[in-house]
C-alpha cells in the first residue's frame, strides 16, 4: 500500500479566502487554488508519513466526514501528488 | 537602426530603435513632455525583415529584449502603434519588479481605482472620461503594485481608443492632444490621446488602492459584489507576471483582495458606467 | 563607436571595468547581458560597485528572477526525481540546474530553461513512460521531427508538464548518435556524484567536458559566451581543490574523445574570460596555443551589437551549417535542410 507525506509545512503559505484557500508552496513557486478537503488532508498529513486508511480515519477524527471513502481519498491524494503537494513513498 | 529616441512612463524607462524615421518623430511629438531616462529598462527594435524591405512595402517588425517569434509585423502607416506594441511586449514579458496588473488606474486624493477586463470592457475609455472629470489618469493598459508597500505606481502611455469609443472621449476632451487615426488595425480603428498636463508631471507618484471594478460593456446597468476569491483569480488571469513574481506576487495580490472592496459593473453606456463609478467610489473608496 | 560583446565579457572578466562606462556603455551592456542569457550572472559580478541607479534597480531585478528561476529549477529537478524513483534508476542532472543543484559557483545568478537529465541508453524507455504518466507530454507532435529525434539525436523529443508548463530533455548520451564523435556515456554516468535523494551530477570533468562537448562539437554557437563563463567558473573552482584539475580534465576528455573540444573552449575561455587553464608536456602532451581559427570562434561569439542583436551574418551562418554538418552524415543533412527549407524555416534573418 502506498504512503503519503505531504510538503513539509514550513514550505506552504495557507491563506484561506472566503469560498476558497490558496496555498503558495514555496518549494515550487506554484500557488495552488483549492477547496475542501484539501486544507484538512495536508493539515491531517503533518509532517507524518500515513496510508490511506490511517489517514481517512484521523480525518474522521478531526472533522466531520459525511461519507468516509477510501477510494474518493485516493484518487485526492493522487491529484495532490500530480501538483506536488503530496508525495508518495 | 538608424533613428533612436527615449522615453519614461512611470518607473520605466524605454528605448526605442527604428529603421524609419517616421514612428520615432511621432513619438519624439506625441511623448514630448515626458522625461528621458539615461539608462532604459528595456530596448524595443522595429525593424525591416529585409534591407529592401525598409522602402519596398514596408513593414514593420517588432522585436526588442524579450520578443514573441513569428509575431506578426505592422505596415509603416501603423509605426506608432508597433512601438506601443513592442513597449507592452517588454512590460508583459520582461517586468520582473512590480506586480503587473493588465488595468486602467485613475487617482483622486491619492487613492487608485483599478479598472480590469477583457478587452473591449472599455478601460481605458472609462479612463479617459474619468481623466476629463478630473481624476489623474495613471494609466489605460498597465497597473503597476509595488509587493513591498502595495501601492500601486502608474504607467501614464498614450491612451487607447477604439472604434466607438473615439468619438465619445473626443467630445469629452475637445483641447486634447490626439495622434493620427489609424484604420484598419488588428483592433479596428484606433486613435492615440496624449495624457494631460497633470496626468505627466505626477507620474511619479504612487497611490493606496480603494476600489477594485471590473466592467462590462453593453449589458443593463447591474453591480454586484466580487468576493476575494474571485477578484484574486481574475486578477491573476489579468496578470502576465504574477507567476514569475514568486512570494512577492503572492503576498501582493493576496494582500490586495483582502484589503480592497471590488465590484463587478454592467453598463450599457458610457455616462451610466460613469455615474456609477463616482457612485461606488463614494460609498467605498 | 563599433561594439562587440568584449563589451559584456570584459565586464564579466573585470567587473571594475564597468566604472569607465556611461549612460551609452551601460545601456548596451544591459541589452547585450540580456542577450546572451548573461544578465543574472552580471548582477552577481557587479554586485556591489558603484552604477547609474538605474542600472542597479536593472541588476537587482534580474537577480531576484535568476533566484526565483533556480526555485522553479530545482523543483521540476524534484518532480522528475519522483516520478523515476520507483525505477531506480540513476538520474544525472546537467547543465544549469546541476550547478544550481551542487551549489557550484557557476550556479550564481544562471538563468535557467528547460531540465535536461542523463539516464542510461537502455532504460530510456522506462524512463519515457514514467515520465509520461507522471502528467509531462510531448511537445513537437510533427511526426518527420520526431523520427529525426528517436533515431539520431541523443535525446527523447522535448517533453512538457501538463500542468506546469516547464519542459524537460532526456539524454542517453551527450552528443547525438550521428556525430562523428561518440562520447562514453555509461562511463559519465558511472562517474558521476550522487547528491542527497537520487540523483546526481558528472564528476568535476565530466562537467566540463559537456559543457564544452556542447559548444565545440554539438552547437552553432549560439549561447557561447554562457556556456564559456560556465566553463571558466568550474575551471577556477575544481582548480582550488586540485591544482591539477585541467591534467584530469584532458585525460577524460580523450576517453570520449573530446579532447580537442576542452583544448579549443580552453583556448577561447582564456582569450575571452583570463581563465587560468594549465599546459602539460606529461603525462599527455596538451599545450593551450592559440591557432588561427579561433579568432574566427570569437568572431561569432562576440557578434552582439549594442541593442543586444545578432551582427556578423555570413560569420554565423558558416556556424549553423557547421553545427548541422558536425551532427549529422553529409547524405543526411541534405535530406534534413531540404525538408526544413521546404516548410519554411529559414536559418539566419
Amino acid at each position: 500500500m502506498s504512503h503519503y507525506r505531504a510538503a513539509p509545512p514550513a514550505t506552504l503559505r495557507i491563506v484561506p479566502l472566503d469560498a476558497l484557500t490558496l496555498i503558495y508552496h514555496r518549494a515550487s513557486g506554484i500557488t495552488h487554488i483549492v477547496d475542501a478537503p484539501v486544507p484538512e488532508i495536508l493539515e491531517a498529513l503533518g509532517d507524518e508519513i500515513l496510508g490511506v486508511d490511517a489517514l481517512l480515519a484521523r480525518l474522521s477524527e478531526q472533522f466531520d466526514l459525511p461519507d468516509a471513502d477510501p477510494m474518493a481519498l485516493a484518487i485526492r491524494l493522487d491529484e495532490l501528488v500530480v501538483a506536488g503537494l503530496v508525495e508518495r513513498t | 537602426m538608424r533613428h533612436v529616441t527615449r522615453l519614461r512612463i512611470g518607473p520605466i524607462g524605454f528605448r526605442i530603435g527604428s529603421d524609419w524615421r517616421g514612428p520615432i518623430a511621432a513619438l519624439d511629438d506625441l511623448y514630448r513632455d515626458y522625461p528621458k531616462p539615461d539608462v532604459p529598462d528595456f530596448n524595443v527594435h522595429l525593424f525591416a525583415a529585409r534591407p529592401w524591405r525598409r522602402v519596398f512595402r514596408p513593414s514593420v517588425h517588432i522585436g526588442g529584449d524579450f520578443v514573441i517569434p513569428d509575431a506578426a509585423p505592422l505596415p509603416l502607416s501603423m509605426g506608432l502603434l508597433a512601438a506601443e506594441m513592442g513597449m507592452n511586449l517588454q512590460m508583459a514579458l520582461g517586468q520582473r519588479r512590480y506586480l503587473l496588473l493588465h488595468a486602467s488606474a485613475v487617482e483622486r486624493d491619492g487613492k487608485a481605482l483599478l479598472m480590469t477586463g477583457v478587452s473591449g470592457a472599455g478601460k481605458s475609455t472609462l479612463a479617459a472620461l474619468l481623466m476629463a472629470r478630473g481624476w489623474r489618469l495613471m494609466g489605460d493598459e498597465f497597473a503597476l503594485v509595488d509587493p513591498a508597500s502595495g501601492l500601486i505606481h502608474g504607467f501614464p502611455r498614450l491612451i487607447s481608443l477604439k472604434n466607438e469609443a473615439l468619438p465619445v472621449v473626443e467630445a469629452a476632451l475637445p483641447d486634447a492632444r490626439f495622434g493620427e487615426i489609424m484604420e484598419g488595425t488588428p483592433k479596428g480603428t484606433l486613435r492615440h490621446l496624449v495624457p494631460n498636463a497633470r496626468a505627466i508631471a505626477a507620474m511619479a507618484e504612487p497611490a493606496v488602492p480603494a476600489l477594485i471594478l471590473f466592467p462590462s460593456f453593453g449589458f443593463a446597468a447591474e453591480e454586484r459584489e466580487v468576493m476575494p476569491s474571485e477578484a484574486f483569480i481574475r486578477l491573476t488571469q489579468a496578470s502576465t507576471n504574477y507567476v514569475t513574481l514568486a512570494e512577492r506576487g503572492f503576498d501582493a495580490l493576496t494582500r490586495l483582495v483582502q484589503g480592497v472592496p471590488a465590484r463587478a459593473i454592467d453598463y450599457p453606456n458610457t455616462d451610466t458606467a460613469i455615474a456609477q463609478v463616482e457612485r461606488l467610489w463614494r460609498e467605498l473608496a | 563607436m563599433v561594439r562587440d560583446a568584449r563589451l559584456l565579457t570584459d565586464a564579466l572578466r573585470d567587473p571594475s571595468s564597468t566604472a569607465a562606462l556611461d549612460a551609452n556603455g551601460w545601456t548596451a551592456l544591459l541589452a547585450m547581458a540580456r542577450a546572451e542569457q548573461l544578465i543574472g550572472t552580471l548582477a552577481h559580478r557587479l554586485d556591489g560597485l558603484p552604477m547609474p541607479e538605474a542600472a542597479r534597480r536593472i541588476l537587482a531585478d534580474a537577480r531576484a528572477s535568476a533566484g526565483q528561476g533556480r526555485v522553479a529549477a530545482l523543483w521540476e529537478a524534484e518532480m522528475a526525481r519522483r516520478a523515476l524513483a520507483p525505477l531506480d534508476m540513476p538520474v544525472v542532472l546537467l547543465k544549469g540546474t546541476a550547478f544550481v543543484a551542487a551549489g557550484l559557483s557557476a550556479g550564481a545568478g544562471r538563468q535557467i530553461g528547460d531540465l535536461d537529465i542523463l539516464v542510461p541508453r537502455e532504460r530510456i524507455g522506462e524512463a519515457e513512460a514514467a515520465l509520461l504518466a507522471a502528467g509531462w507530454e510531448w511537445v513537437k507532435p510533427d511526426p518527420y521531427d520526431d523520427a529525426y529525434y528517436r533515431r539520431s539525436m541523443h535525446e527523447l523529443p522535448p517533453l512538457i508538464h501538463r500542468e506546469r508548463d516547464r519542459m524537460i530533455d532526456v539524454h542517453h548520451t551527450i552528443l547525438p548518435l550521428t556525430a562523428r564523435v561518440t562520447p562514453d556515456a555509461a562511463g559519465l554516468i558511472a562517474d558521476a556524484c550522487p547528491l542527497a535523494k537520487g540523483l546526481a551530477i558528472p564528476s568535476p570533468e565530466g562537467l566540463v567536458i559537456h559543457a564544452a562537448a556542447h559548444l565545440i562539437a554539438d552547437g552553432d554557437l549560439a549561447g557561447g559566451l554562457r556556456n564559456l563563463w560556465d566553463i571558466d567558473c568550474l575551471v577556477r573552482e575544481y582548480s582550488e581543490q586540485d591544482s591539477d584539475f585541467c591534467l584530469s580534465v584532458y585525460e577524460e576528455a580523450h576517453r570520449h574523445g573530446l579532447l580537442p573540444a576542452v583544448e579549443r573552449a580552453f583556448r577561447l575561455t582564456k582569450k575571452l574570460y583570463g581563465t587560468p587553464v594549465k599546459s602539460y608536456e606529461n603525462p599527455v602532451r596538451v599545450i593551450l596555443q592559440p591557432r588561427a581559427s579561433d579568432a574566427l570562434y570569437l568572431r561569432r561569439l562576440l557578434a552582439r551589437d549594442g541593442w543586444g542583436r545578432q551582427t556578423r551574418r555570413i560569420t554565423r551562418f558558416a556556424f549553423y551549417l557547421r553545427g548541422h554538418w558536425l551532427r549529422m552524415p553529409p547524405l543526411m543533412l541534405a535530406r534534413h535542410l531540404w525538408i526544413k527549407w521546404r516548410k519554411g524555416d529559414r536559418p539566419v534573418s
